[in-house]
């Protein structure tokens, strides 16, 4: 967005509450890799140079990456500058940080999707003695006690931490609710290139059926491996993790887990293999059968007769919950009556209710890929074009 | 074949206009549901069904609807009506059924003939206080659909799959709910 602002010559200012990008320092396992490859992180008049365009950046790597942006593009960034709240004021905004007020005429709202774990009210019922962490407080298996370990969620996050911590010697129990199955890779290439190349990452959010439930779709199950491997769950029960339903409760110390897991598993399988029939008719028609890979269906998730639907946390030794449950954003801070009922922001396409403030990174946004850092340049020259002609106006 | 041919009996653009409706005013989608049942012999009961709560007010039918539960012969009883169990196979199925239905048509997919077989599996020793490491309820239930409908067998898996998502038996049936019982 700043970069788009500069090109329209619009004077702005980039407040930043750490270091530019923050939460890729401080919010982020160490293993971590980003789950698209490198070549797709296209930022305006910025792209990947080296020379492994389909592997996936270390975090230390996507800090390199984008404190290079800010640099090449010479952001106007104020760092160490937390704001504390935005409100309205005389013709524009008051932002209020603790290095001083800013007066604007705009403003934008960039500090993403994940600020907060959303950990489940369950919780509480935890006996005492177990260990729990979100995402945002894992760093590596040395946190975590001899023992076993429920994982409470799998979709990307949660199946990635099962897996290390599997690995790593503590036998790991995976509570699965609503989650989407994908291939690493398809017929030889990235999931995320047939994605770009079929437009799917392209799909606007004015022209889908139900914004409200695409927006509310989980994270694919994708990792980014030294190997693309696939980490679905048949990888996961391959290596000796065991699979129960949704965590429906926890009640006097033993949790409770939904009989549904196997129409989740169905569920999503007929998801992928809707999205692989997509690919698969796009590849036809461009004409690319015979030169790549043949077309391929991969097994059903593999579901045992019957999942266990209790677990005797103590009993049966486990020692840690990850809550891998999602997170969602922090608007506390935004003082301008622009949230519904259920704590969201109101906005069209990342054009918030209110004149003059606009939305980035969530979710969906303007398109598909909206959340994706590749998707980041696309809404940037949209709004800041609307940005531009309110100002104009 | 054209959309406007489909039709499976669900009234969906009523049913979108009602989430439509009840997204902009949620209290008016706080329900009660209600049964009264009143015991008659041995294990033979009468329950009914008439009235309940939902859109901010009580909804009256205009048909009352009578249901007998007893248990079996073999369990020494008359055998007046289905048990109590076979009630719950009942709602299952008949949850997913109209889900089914419901489904099918917003996906603008035919339906000439569905049919469900649905059973429980039990180990009595559990009522029967035998053992008490196994449990009083379904150690298991199973559903068979035959669905005929214009759609390939990927949609039918999908149909029934929604479904079970959207279904409230099943829900019910697969976690756990607080059961709050009293004598007044």
């Amino acid at each position: 967005m700043s970069r788009c602002l500069a090109e329209r010559s619009i004077d702005h200012v980039l407040l930043e509450r750490g270091e530019v990008a923050n939460s890729w320092r401080t919010e982020r396992w160490d293993s971590l890799r980003l789950l698209t490859p490198n070549w797709q992180s296209r930022l305006p008049g910025y792209g990947y140079q080296g020379d492994d365009p389909d592997g996936y950046r270390t975090m230390p790597e996507v800090i390199d990456f984008i404190g290079q942006y800010a640099r090449v593009i010479s952001a106007p960034v104020r760092t160490s500058t937390t704001v504390t709240s935005v409100r309205n004021a005389d013709k524009g905004y008051l932002v209020a940080t603790d290095q001083g007020d800013w007066r604007c005429r705009t403003v934008v709202l960039a500090t993403g999707a994940c600020n907060v774990p959303q950990v489940p009210a369950v919780a509480d019922a935890v006996p005492a003695g177990i260990d729990m962490f979100t995402p945002m407080e894992y760093r590596n298996p040395a946190q975590i006690a001899d023992g076993g370990v429920l994982v409470v969620g799998a979709s990307a996050t949660g199946t990635q931490i099962a897996d290390e911590i599997h690995r790593a010697g503590r036998p790991v129990t995976l509570a699965v609710g609503e989650h989407i199955r994908a291939p690493r890779v398809y017929r030889g290439r990235d999931l995320e290139w047939w994605m770009d190349a079929a437009g799917v990452l392209d799909e606007r959010y004015d022209e889908v059926e139900d914004i409200t439930r695409a927006r509310r779709v989980p994270s694919l199950q994708l990792a980014g491996s030294r190997g693309r491997a696939t980490l679905d769950l048949n990888a996961l029960t391959a290596m000796g993790v065991r699979l129960v339903g949704r965590l429906a409760g926890i009640s006097n110390g033993k949790a409770q887990f939904s009989g549904s897991l196997r129409n989740q598993c169905a569920l999503s399988d007929l998801k992928m293999n809707r999205l692989l029939d997509a690919i698969d008719e796009w590849a036809t028609e461009n004409g690319l059968d015979g030169e790549i890979e043949p077309a391929q269906r991969h097994e059903p998730t593999k579901v045992e007769d019957s999942p266990p639907l209790g677990l005797d946390l103590i009993g049966e030794g486990i020692r840690t919950i990850i809550w891998a449950t999602g997170f969602r954003p922090d608007y506390s801070w935004v003082e301008v009556p622009v949230l519904d009922r259920k704590g969201q922001l109101r906005h069209d396409g990342g054009v918030v209710e209110s004149p003059g403030m606009y939305v980035m990174g969530l979710q969906f946004l303007r398109r598909r890929k909206s959340a994706l850092i590749d998707g980041a340049g696309d809404d940037a020259r949209d709004l800041s074009a609307h940005l531009a002609s309110y100002l104009d106006g | 074949m054209s959309e406007a041919q489909v039709d499976n009996g669900v009234n969906v653009e009523a049913l979108l206009d009602a989430r439509k409706a009840l997204t902009a005013a949620p209290e008016a989608a706080q329900f009660k549901w209600r049964a009264a049942c009143e015991w008659k012999n041995g294990t033979h009961s009468h329950s009914t069904v008439e009235s309940f709560f939902g859109l901010g007010e009580e909804q009256h039918r205009s048909t009352k609807f009578n249901f007998d539960a007893d248990h079996p012969e073999v369990f020494a009883s008359e055998d007046l009506g289905a048990t109590p169990v076979e009630y719950v196979l009942v709602g299952l199925a008949s949850c997913l059924t109209a889900g089914v239905a419901a489904v099918a048509q917003h996906r603008k997919i035919q339906l000439r003939s569905v049919t469900a077989t649905i059973e429980g599996g039990m180990d009595i020793q559990g009522i029967l206080g035998i053992d008490s490491d196994v449990r009083n309820g379904f150690d298991g239930i199973k559903v068979s659909y035959k669905i005929d409908a214009d759609a390939s067998p990927q949609d039918i898996d999908a149909l029934v799959a929604q479904s079970q998502k959207r279904s409230a038996v099943y829900d019910i049936v697969t976690n756990p709910t607080n059961v709050t019982v009293e004598v007044n």
